[in-house]
């Protein structure tokens, strides 16, 4: 049987070209663009070298700003979903817990909505004086508690980024609780009658033949973090001022200002510091076949 | 652990599941209470009652906030892409995962980078316009199927590789063509990926913000997120109104999410346990 008469490439074609045209050009052609000073202002386009790489990396500008944000963004979000959703996980597999389902289906919720909307729902809870939070908070009598969660320059981006956990924990959750689901309970039986506890079974059992799917869950919150863009727009939209600023908010704010040639530049190092990390991302979802 | 530290162990557990449940369900709840208020009620948002339930906030919101034709067109991009996507990801996926040599592991490996690397939307914006495609509905639904292309073919290709060569063996020797090996003997069997790729697919795009906001500046072809974004905007000063919105808008995700849970849940996380 001749296989590659049997299953000819050209039945890749379609889903090649597309991926092509839309996805990969747009790429090679905006690393292209970032050495050129492309505006909308004037028709003509000159070379221009490292000068927009120069603008982002020299001195202290506020494009560094906006890539420190999303690393710390990246990092922060992917310890709290990974730690808040094993603990759920963990925590709704016991058997001692009362209406798993339905608790495990109203966390995992969130995850359906649109990250636009639910910065939209949190926008409304948050409001200072009209807010929920706050109301909320004044009514229990832990009225100091209450702060101007979008506004207060201290504290507006951990409110982001919890607010970011809120929405993304439940999948972990539930990834991790399939999991858990597909260990043998055998281990667990050898280890009781070996009388190991708890926190020794979750050292030794679960956690190390969760790796795998730890793993895979922490590559995809760290390339979702890495191009988070609607839920920083629909909360802060970057501010106050550049404070919540991410690379994706300020590839819009440059688009926008008709600054093409410093969008392209932004959204071109995001590019590469994705390829530099292409090679784990693609490695661990190979190896996640548990 | 004697058995009172059990039993209050117990008790721990379950308070703090269902304060972590509460965590989660309360904003929804305070949303849905609120697009009940009159306008001077919900300038408060609290949890309490509305004292005077005011259905016509819906109707309003309906009426400004262009619901009818943004709720169509998401459907519209998201049912048209999904199409696309299934099509051609199958066909794909299948003469990859059979013949994993040459060319087919280079497309393979050149895809489903695809999942990882961001876009790029500044010179998308050049290659959309010099294709024709810019601002219309058409170049929305091509870009969709574009994007979510990469984690599709992941997840066909893994599901391909568990239907067994000889079946496609049998039909080669009853005398099929590829197409024919194709369409009447594996495509029946794709069902279950069929099903995952649609929901996780039909999701992504019915909830993306962010292609419509580069490349769709005409309100008459906004999908629904967009829509409500505008809304908000406008209408920031009368909660109960956004609050109205903002429930119609996740209503059908979560109607869907509560009837097809299973299909949702099994789907989403496909990407990171199956494969």
């Amino acid at each position: 049987m001749n296989r590659k008469k049997l299953y000819p490439w050209y039945f890749a074609s379609g889903a090649a070209l597309l991926f092509f045209l839309l996805c990969f050009l747009p790429g090679i052609i905006g690393i292209a663009y970032s050495f050129t000073d492309w505006n909308n202002f004037t028709n003509e386009i000159r070379f221009v070298g490292l000068d927009n790489y120069k603008r982002i990396f020299e001195g202290n500008s506020e494009y560094l700003l906006y890539i420190k944000n999303t690393l710390v963004f990246t990092v922060f979000t992917t310890i709290a979903k990974t730690v808040v959703g094993l603990a759920l996980a963990l925590l709704l597999t016991r058997p001692f817990i009362k209406m798993k389902n339905l608790q495990r289906m109203i966390i995992f919720s969130p995850q359906v909505m649109s990250y636009l909307v639910v910065g939209l729902v949190f926008k409304s809870m948050l409001h200072p004086t009209t807010g929920f939070l706050n109301n909320f908070l004044e009514d229990i009598g832990l009225g100091f508690l209450a702060k101007n969660w979008l506004t207060d320059l201290n504290i507006v981006f951990p409110t982001v980024m919890t607010v970011d956990t809120w929405k993304g924990m439940g999948y972990i959750m539930v990834v991790v609780i399939a999991g858990i689901m597909s260990i043998s309970p055998e281990y667990y039986e050898a280890a009781s009658i070996d009388g190991a506890n708890f926190f020794q079974q979750l050292k030794s059992i679960t956690i190390p033949l969760l790796k795998p799917v730890l793993v895979n869950a922490t590559v995809l919150n760290v390339t979702y973090g890495l191009r988070v863009f609607d839920m920083v727009y629909s909360l802060t939209n970057g501010g106050p001022g550049n404070a919540t600023g991410v690379i994706n908010t300020a590839v819009y704010k440059e688009f926008s200002k008709g600054d093409l040639a410093m969008g392209t530049t932004l959204s071109s190092v995001l590019f590469f510091v994705v390829l530099a990390l292409l090679y784990f991302i693609i490695k661990s979802m190979e190896d996640k076949e548990v | 652990m004697g058995k009172i530290g059990k039993t209050a162990g117990h008790i721990v557990g379950n308070i703090v599941a269902i304060f972590i449940s509460l965590v989660v369900l309360i904003p929804l709840v305070v949303l849905l209470l609120n697009s009940f208020k009159t306008s001077a009620e919900a300038d408060k948002m609290t949890l309490s009652l509305p004292t005077e339930w005011v259905f016509e906030n819906y109707s309003i919101v309906v009426e400004q906030g262009k619901l009818i034709s943004s709720f169509f067109n998401g459907l519209l991009y998201a049912a048209g892409s999904v199409v696309i996507i299934v099509a051609v990801v199958s066909l794909a996926a299948f003469v990859i995962s059979r013949n994993m040599k040459g060319i087919n592991r280079f497309l393979y490996y050149f895809i489903i980078s695809g999942i990882a690397m961001p876009i790029n939307n500044v010179s998308l914006m050049k290659v959309m316009q010099a294709l024709h495609l810019i601002n219309t509905r058409g170049g929305i639904i091509l870009l969709y199927a574009a994007i979510n292309i990469p984690l599709s073919l992941f997840l066909a290709y893994g599901f391909i590789d568990t239907i067994p060569r000889e079946i496609d063996e049998a039909a080669v020797i009853d005398g099929c063509t590829p197409w024919q090996l194709f369409t009447q003997v594996i495509a029946p069997l794709l069902k279950p990926i069929v099903s995952t790729l649609f929901v996780l697919d039909f999701m992504a795009i019915w909830n993306d913000f962010t292609m419509p906001l580069y490349y769709l500046n005409n309100s008459q072809k906004w999908p629904m997120t967009l829509a409500v974004y505008n809304f908000f905007g406008a209408f920031q000063n009368s909660w109960n109104l956004v609050a109205a919105d903002i429930m119609l808008t996740l209503l059908p995700v979560l109607i869907v999410f509560v009837l097809g849970q299973k299909y949702i849940v099994g789907g989403v996380s496909a990407g990171a346990v199956k494969g």
